[in-house]
């Protein structure tokens, strides 16, 4: 089981990176960009659990170690047909 | 007085704090090994500057789980102080000791140079020789300090006289050009809610041996000193 971890910024929480990318894409002419979020992507391959198992494990990882949660918020999928 | 200074894996101003609490002030000090899992009687912990597990995921976040920390947790719950420099500060956030959380500069670059902060608070057993909205010139050397707490609990660290420093011009006035990396209100250093934990960006103990002409760091220790 493959669980595939987006963490970002929260909403309200100033993410320059972002801003940054924002106006460069703006100044190579891509004017319809309007925002962009700079995060995290991490891969973590489970072993011997089921899906609910991982949902609730992931959220427990994520809460405690993966994410900061008073600046960060997190989404994840599960892809069972990784081994 | 009684102090360790803890050291971490990636650890680098583990001894520049040793040296001015050891030398400098003659304090009984001795080191911690994050692997050990109890401070033995000390007063005073002391969790230096540096680069903790490389600062991989965030800093501070791999070392707050490091098995000393449970013992620095026991310790600030029951009184014992802990003061956490840089990335000591950051690993107390992580930890949930002290509030807020430190995100990359506004800048996106290391910022090193010297930096002036305010005392806002002097009722402080880290503070109490700062009286009088004190200034000093102390060091930084970061890519994240920018300090972030959400506008409740802004209201209530400030209230409750948590926020203790803040940068400032030389003359004390605390401004938007003199916030070298996008802290909230220009915040530097914050305590606990009962004010035996301060954590601060700022590298006092980069400025307390008098072999620098630059001493400002001293008051934070002498504060300490006079507290014990």
């Amino acid at each position: 089981m493959l669980a595939k971890i987006h963490v970002t910024l929260k909403n309200g929480v100033l993410d320059p990176q972002g801003k940054a990318v924002n106006s460069a894409l703006n100044d190579l002419g891509f004017k319809e960009v309007r925002n962009v979020q700079i995060g995290k992507y991490m891969e973590v391959l489970l072993d011997g659990v089921s899906e609910s198992e991982a949902q609730k494990r992931v959220k427990e990882m994520c809460d405690k170690l993966l994410a900061n949660t008073v600046i960060e918020t997190y989404r994840f999928t599960l892809d069972s047909s990784k081994k | 007085m009684k102090c360790g200074v803890v050291v971490f894996p990636g650890s680098n101003c583990d001894h520049d704090c040793y040296h001015v609490l050891k030398h400098v002030f003659g304090f009984d000090t001795r080191w911690i090994w994050h692997k050990d899992e109890d401070l033995g009687g000390l007063d005073l912990a002391v969790l230096p500057g540096g680069f903790s597990y490389g600062d991989y995921l965030r800093p501070g976040a791999i070392a707050k789980f490091s098995p000393i920390m449970k013992a620095v947790a026991r310790h600030a719950r029951d009184g014992g102080k802990v003061l956490g420099i840089c990335n000591g500060f950051q690993i107390l956030v992580e930890a949930g000791l002290l509030p807020g959380a430190l995100m990359r500069n506004r800048s996106q670059k290391f910022v090193c140079k010297n930096a002036y902060v305010r005392v806002e608070n002097a009722d402080t057993p880290f503070t109490s020789e700062c009286g009088g909205k004190r200034v000093m010139k102390v060091p930084i050397a970061h890519a994240d300090g920018n300090y972030f707490i959400d506008p409740d609990d802004l209201g209530r660290i400030t209230d409750n006289g948590q926020v203790v420093l803040r940068y400032c011009t030389p003359d004390g006035e605390v401004s938007e050009a003199a916030n070298p990396n996008g802290s909230v209100q220009n915040i530097a250093g914050v305590v606990n809610e009962k004010k035996n934990v301060l954590g601060m960006m700022p590298h006092p103990e980069r400025c307390s041996d008098p072999l620098w002409p630059d001493l400002d760091g001293q008051l934070i220790f002498k504060s300490l000193l006079h507290c014990a």
